[in-house]
């Protein structure tokens, strides 16, 4: 019986699914062949897994902090990452510090990617003036390295207050502009499109076809955008940290590195301190860029003919 | 059109160094921190010295350099200044001033920086080339995969683990340092050797991050190439392989890399001053990384400075080269 109806012009909803398999399917199918995105979300995940079970279980409030256990003791059964010179307990660092770190990235990705969004939303779906000025300031401020003029406005904030969200905010500053740039070309080619137009000709207002025609078009690209952005948050703060800049009083991961290198930790052979810190960057850097890779994959088809 | 091509960009990069120039006056005068009393309340902390007249001293510092005249005159004598190259004296070793500083810092960074980012260049373009090349060993397309690992890292990390599983665990090479305790600089061969020795971790952090940058750019123009019809030409025509990959196809490839090049040289000059930190190298990471920790704001300042200006100079130097690289491109009318 279904087999007729199947041939007739009007298919039933029932026929449909018989040809296509569910979206979970096609999801697990097309993450089958996306390696890079489903191994850099593992490895996020087992991130994840580690900070919120390692905190559940070990009191980070205290251990995370200076005198709270037995100084310089290498990795043993009671400390499993050793202690450091100042009395923490590396394992509760590491759970605090990548927990903070990440905060750090996803303030920062956020408000570049947020800010990013809007400017070369303007900018492009607007033109003229509005589009010289953004264009012109990005343009001139994406040469200088950000990362200078980070070092010296975390130079002129008195030290001692500086905590992890200032410091979010403070890497945060010149996050927008490679976002701006991304998101205007992106709309520039959007707006042009058929669907637009007729979206346009059938009356909506200019809001409305930038939030129910354009943005959800955007998607794929703003969400690589805000990986990138999370990574650039923790790439700089990192910097900023390993330069004696960051939020001293906390366990951040880049503070713990530049704690161990003041104390010429590997001169005298305290190998596990800078050590654990500096996997635990790597793991994170390698998980964004792979996720990157998978989603640039997702939203560019072309990238995948060429594989 | 040439002229006029080149006049905007002279005219864009003056903006981009007077803006920098601006952000770097303004910010720190935007906070209550005074560097002078700092660094007389560090002084304090650490000597004991600490006189009756201290608030005269303070003032009569801030006198000398100009930090007691009007915001506008000073943001307008600081600029001057910057053209004249003059980037203002050292707080902690006063008499010397930041300019002086950064060039006796300059060789080791210059050196070091060029070295690798050529190494870097040459070698992970060719890798990329030849990833992209179909008759290349298989081999060759497996180092992709770690080289974009590789990238993802920064090269302080990379030197942090060299240091560890190189001079920490194997004892192969020093820790750190330019040159072996107790030796003194001088142009012998034997001293020469012993800082190149110690240069190699260093270059070899600096190589590896940012190999896979050029190595997957390349591999990406080279994908493109391959089915142009000038290379399929060139085929038919029975050159020689080798001719085909170095004239028809590296060429055409590597000229989007060069425009790469000036890009790089940000993301090269940055992490540079964090490898050379980290390795306590006495170029100019290392001058900054000191300056950060004794407070010497204007040491900050005016190496930021000078880096923007000298990435300024380098990205306008790739202007003026290109043409001679690719014929196509001219900067003339018709």
């Amino acid at each position: 019986m279904t087999q007729i109806a199947a041939v007739g012009p009007k298919p039933d909803a029932q026929e449909i699914r018989y040809e296509q398999p569910s979206r979970l399917t096609l999801t697990w199918r097309y993450l089958r062949r996306n390696k890079s995105l489903v191994l850099g979300l593992a490895i996020v995940i087992a991130l994840t897994l580690f900070t919120v079970i390692g905190s559940l279980t070990i009191d980070t409030e205290k251990r995370a902090y200076p005198l709270a256990v037995k100084p310089k003791q290498p990795p043993s059964a009671e400390y499993p990452l050793g202690t450091d010179f100042f009395g923490r307990d590396l394992l509760a660092v590491m759970v605090r510090g990548i927990w903070q770190t990440a905060v750090i990235g996803l303030i920062a990705g956020a408000i570049g990617t947020g800010v990013g969004v809007i400017l070369g939303f303007l900018s492009a779906y607007y033109g003229g003036a509005v589009d010289t000025i953004i264009r012109a300031i990005t343009e001139v401020l994406l040469p200088i390295p950000a990362f200078l003029i980070l070092v010296i406005i975390a130079g002129s904030i008195d030290r001692k207050s500086v905590t992890i969200y200032t410091m979010a905010l403070i890497v945060s500053l010149l996050a927008w502009m490679g976002p701006t740039r991304v998101m205007r070309a992106q709309v520039l080619t959007l707006k042009e499109r058929l669907f637009v137009n007729v979206a346009r000709l059938s009356g909506m207002s200019n809001l409305e076809i930038v939030f129910k025609e354009i943005l959800p078009n955007m998607l794929p690209f703003i969400l690589a955008a805000f990986v990138s952005g999370v990574f650039a948050g923790i790439f700089a703060s990192f910097g900023l940290s390993v330069l004696g800049l960051g939020p001293l009083r906390e366990p951040l991961i880049g503070n713990t590195i530049w704690f161990a290198q003041q104390q010429a930790a590997f001169f005298n052979g305290w190998w596990w301190w800078p050590l654990w810190p500096s996997l635990a960057l790597v793991l994170i850097f390698v998980s964004l860029t792979l996720i990157n890779v998978g989603l640039d994959e997702l939203a560019n088809p072309r990238v995948r003919r060429t594989e | 059109m040439r002229l006029g091509y080149l006049v905007r960009r002279i005219l864009f990069l003056i903006a981009v160094v007077w803006v920098a120039a601006t952000i770097v006056f303004f910010i720190p005068r935007l906070s209550a921190r005074n560097p002078i009393r700092e660094r007389f309340a560090e002084i304090a902390r650490s000597t004991g010295f600490a006189p009756k007249d201290l608030e005269q001293i303070i003032a009569a510092y801030e006198v000398k350099f100009g930090l007691d005249k009007p915001l506008l005159q000073q943001y307008v004598e600081y600029m001057s200044g910057v053209l004249r190259g003059d980037l203002g004296p050292s707080l902690t070793r006063f008499p010397k001033t930041v300019l002086e500083l950064i060039l006796s810092a300059l060789p080791w960074t210059i050196v070091l920086l060029m070295l690798t980012t050529l190494i870097s260049f040459v070698l992970g373009n060719l890798l990329g080339a030849l990833a992209s090349w179909p008759r290349s060993p298989k081999f060759v397309k497996g180092l992709m995969a770690p080289l974009m690992m590789l990238q993802a890292v920064p090269a302080y990390l990379l030197g942090l683990l060299l240091i560890f599983f190189i001079a920490f665990r194997l004892k192969l090479l020093p820790m750190g340092g330019a040159y072996s305790q107790g030796v003194t600089p001088s142009l012998t061969l034997e001293f020469i050797l012993d800082a190149a020795r110690h240069q190699i971790l260093p270059a070899i952090s600096l190589i590896l991050a940012s190999l896979g940058f050029w190595a997957l750019g390349m591999r990406g123009m080279g994908i493109t190439i391959q089915g142009e019809d000038y290379v399929n030409f060139a085929e038919h025509k029975g050159l020689h392989p080798r001719t085909i990959f170095t004239q028809y196809y590296v060429r055409n490839a590597l000229l989007p890399q060069v425009t790469g090049l000036a890009l790089a040289f940000g993301s090269v000059i940055v992490s540079g001053v964090l490898v050379e930190q980290l390795y306590g190298l006495p170029g100019l990471g290392g001058l900054l990384g000191d300056a950060i920790l004794k407070n010497d704001y204007f040491v900050i300042y005016g190496i930021t400075l000078f880096v923007i200006l000298s990435i300024a100079i380098l990205m306008f130097l790739v202007d003026l080269i290109y043409p001679l690289l690719d014929p196509r491109i001219r900067y003339e009318s018709r």
